[in-house]
């Protein structure tokens, strides 16, 4: 029916998630592109929290880019990508995306959301990491919200400062230089009123300076957020085979699909209920071979015993497990 | 299919009743499972909405209203909540609108929302984020369209909060003590659970929702007559007939199962934990039209452990309704 840019198979990251069109893409810098993406037919796209990501499949990869509206009523969701020469390749292809180009993508995934009870949003970015910082200026702006901004980039290389100009107004405060920035994060971690909370995206040593600092000059542990890409995500984890004992036969679990839907493939079925680890329903018996436990389910002394595993999330260590089915 | 011969005769407050027990014996536990799923019982079907709206939806509404006039305190709203109750009206009256096209629509242009309710014969116009366009205000407002009652979670700190709700046919509970708690501690008087780590595991859950998922679970308890408002702030008015009610001839008529359907949604803008409470009251007399239903209502109140039936307040009767249950 339609044609799509970047994909091969669906990637598990972004099953059940949307189909995109690009409707725009825009030069930011010399190597930072904007691209703007909208349902086809036009309906509007889910609300996200700000802060938010969408993952977008290209090829057999998936990568997770930060929103960069408020998500209160969006029409459309804009990324901005940082062109990585040397990555694996998802930069390189999001920057090959033309206007009509159909992508597939997850709903937008909430991981550095705002605190609701903070007095003041104190924002800190280094070059990409702008992006889920304009998204929070944003949604603070249509709330009423008090907000600044510290972004350090290089000269001539600032995604999205004519945005942030105008968003911002004196709130903004630009540095092009490390020297300069130091000075202005010390003296922003110094002068910030009581109930402030601190928000990092940038490079993960430029977010353990900042946090560092922050912590020197006494800020709880509580009142800083970095940007942790995908934390809430199980990853699709590696292939493994389970071997059913009772029936003598073995059923191919592969990336991205849990064990108990490997087993639901091939006409096995298993008493489940909430499919996230938690309840306990989906409990199965090991024989042999170490489980990856990744469930809530368990207690430590059961984590530990490996004779039981919650299907629906944990797989397995070994490249064989042995189930008492 | 469960249904047994002569079920399409069961009037609808039975066949739609969400018998809660899969077993003969209960005990807690983290019993979610994904939203909407409809679930096929001895009787009929129920769960196949989020919002249900079933032939009380006038009378129990008109009584929100009158709990509300007479204590507003059951309704709280803490300042950093505002904008979890207007992603709360923007998530639940399109799926209101959804799931019941023939009663209600909702069109929303930017800011500028429209709202027709043909149940209450309403059209209403507001401004998305403006308190003053609704009249009593958006949380109000919302708990005038719907069944449920109404919790709103903020997660900060690893935790979740119970920062905003309205909440007028709580079981034995009162929100006006209960605001600005954390989760573990609302749960604190329950039995059981957090030795078994039940609240625990479940807080990681909701922790862990991401915006827009919706899920659900059961949970229950008994009311003596058709009471919907049995809080705490209430008690001297309902707390006697417990004792009571067992020695009284009516009562198969007078003792309901109370079941609470409780859907868990993460809002997808403001990303606080919306928790909806839709409570349905059965008498045992309807119960016991269920062969089913009866036997094992019966079997699961003559097991039930004695602190479990003390918490949930049912130890005075609860032998008295086995017996009339079980002898049937």
């Amino acid at each position: 029916m339609t044609t799509t840019a970047l994909e091969a198979g669906v990637h598990p990251a972004v099953q059940q998630g949307l189909h995109l069109e690009v409707t725009d893409v825009c030069i930011q810098t010399a190597s930072v592109t904007g691209i703007t993406f909208s349902d086809p037919t036009g309906a509007p796209l889910p609300r996200y929290v700000p802060g938010s990501h969408l993952v977008v499949q290209y090829g057999d990869g998936a990568n997770a880019y930060s929103l960069t509206g408020s998500g209160s009523v969006p029409s459309e969701y804009t990324i901005s990508v940082l062109r990585v020469e040397d990555g694996a390749g998802g930069s390189l292809a999001m920057h090959r995306l033309r206007i009509g180009d159909r992508v597939r993508t997850s709903r937008p995934r909430s991981a550095f959301s705002p605190v609701a009870t903070a007095t003041h949003h104190l924002l800190i970015a280094a070059g990409i990491g702008i992006t889920p910082m304009l998204s929070h200026a944003r949604a603070a702006a249509e709330k009423g919200e008090a907000v600044s901004l510290l972004y350090v980039y290089r000269p001539g290389a600032g995604a999205h400062v004519g945005e942030a100009r105008e968003l911002l107004g004196p709130a903004l405060t630009e540095c092009t230089d490390r020297y300069s920035f130091h000075e202005e994060l010390r003296e922003k971690l110094s002068s910030q009123q009581i109930g402030t909370h601190l928000y990092v995206c940038g490079p993960a040593a430029f977010m353990d300076t900042v946090l560092d600092a922050a912590a020197e000059q006494g800020w709880p542990k509580s009142r800083l957020h970095s940007e942790p890409f995908g934390a809430t995500e199980l990853d699709p984890g590696k292939p493994f085979t389970a071997r059913l004992a009772r029936s003598g036969t073995t059923v191919d679990v592969p990336e991205g699909v849990s064990l108990l839907e490997a087993l639901e493939k091939t006409g096995i079925g298993i008493r489940n209920m909430c499919r996230k680890g938690v309840c306990g329903e989906c409990s199965l018996s090991v024989l042999r071979g170490a489980p990856e436990h990744r469930d809530l389910y368990l207690t430590d002394a059961e984590t530990a015993a490996n004779t039981t595993i919650m299907c629906c999330v944990s797989r397995s260590l070994d490249q064989e497990l042995e189930l008492d089915l | 299919m469960h249904d047994q011969p002569g079920s399409a005769v069961l009037p609808a407050r039975i066949a739609r009743f969400p018998f809660p027990f899969p077993a003969d014996s209960y005990r807690y536990s983290t019993n979610v499972e994904p939203a909407p799923n409809p679930v096929q019982t001895e009787a009929g079907t129920w769960g196949t909405c989020i919002l249900d709206i079933d032939e009380h939806y006038l009378e129990e509404l008109q009584e929100r209203e009158k709990v509300l006039n007479l204590d507003p305190s059951r309704a709280q709203v803490l300042p950093h909540m505002r904008f979890a109750v207007w992603d709360a009206i923007a998530t639940l009256l399109p799926l209101l609108a959804e799931e019941h096209p023939e009663s209600f629509s909702f069109t929303r242009n930017g800011n500028a929302c429209t709202w027709r309710n043909t149940v209450q014969d309403l059209e209403l116009e507001f401004t998305y984020g403006d308190d003053a366009t609704l009249p009593e205000g958006p949380l109000r407002f919302l708990g005038s369209q719907i069944q449920d009652d109404i919790a709103l979670l903020d997660q900060r700190e690893d935790a979740l909060w119970l920062d905003a709700g309205l909440v007028t046919f709580a079981a034995d509970w009162s929100l006006g003590f209960d605001v600005g708690m954390k989760f573990l501690e609302v749960h604190g008087p329950v039995p059981r659970v957090h030795e078994e780590q039940i609240m625990a595991r479940a807080q990681q859950f909701l922790m862990r929702l991401q915006p827009g998922e919706k899920y659900r679970r059961t949970n229950w308890t008994m009311t003596v007559d058709r009471r919907l408002d049995t809080s705490t702030e209430t008690y001297a008015e309902w707390a006697s007939d417990r004792s009571t009610v067992s020695a009284d001839p009516s009562l198969p008529e007078r003792l309901h199962l109370r079941v609470e359907v409780q859907h868990l949604i993460r809002l997808p803008h403001s990303g606080a934990v919306l928790f909806l409470v839709r409570t349905h009251l059965l008498p045992l007399s309807d119960i016991a039209q269920v062969p089913a239903w009866r036997e094992r209502l019966g079997r699961v109140l003559a097991e039930l452990p004695e602190d479990m039936a003390d918490y949930k307040g049912i130890n005075r009767y609860r032998r008295a309704a086995s017996d009339w249950l079980l002898a049937g």
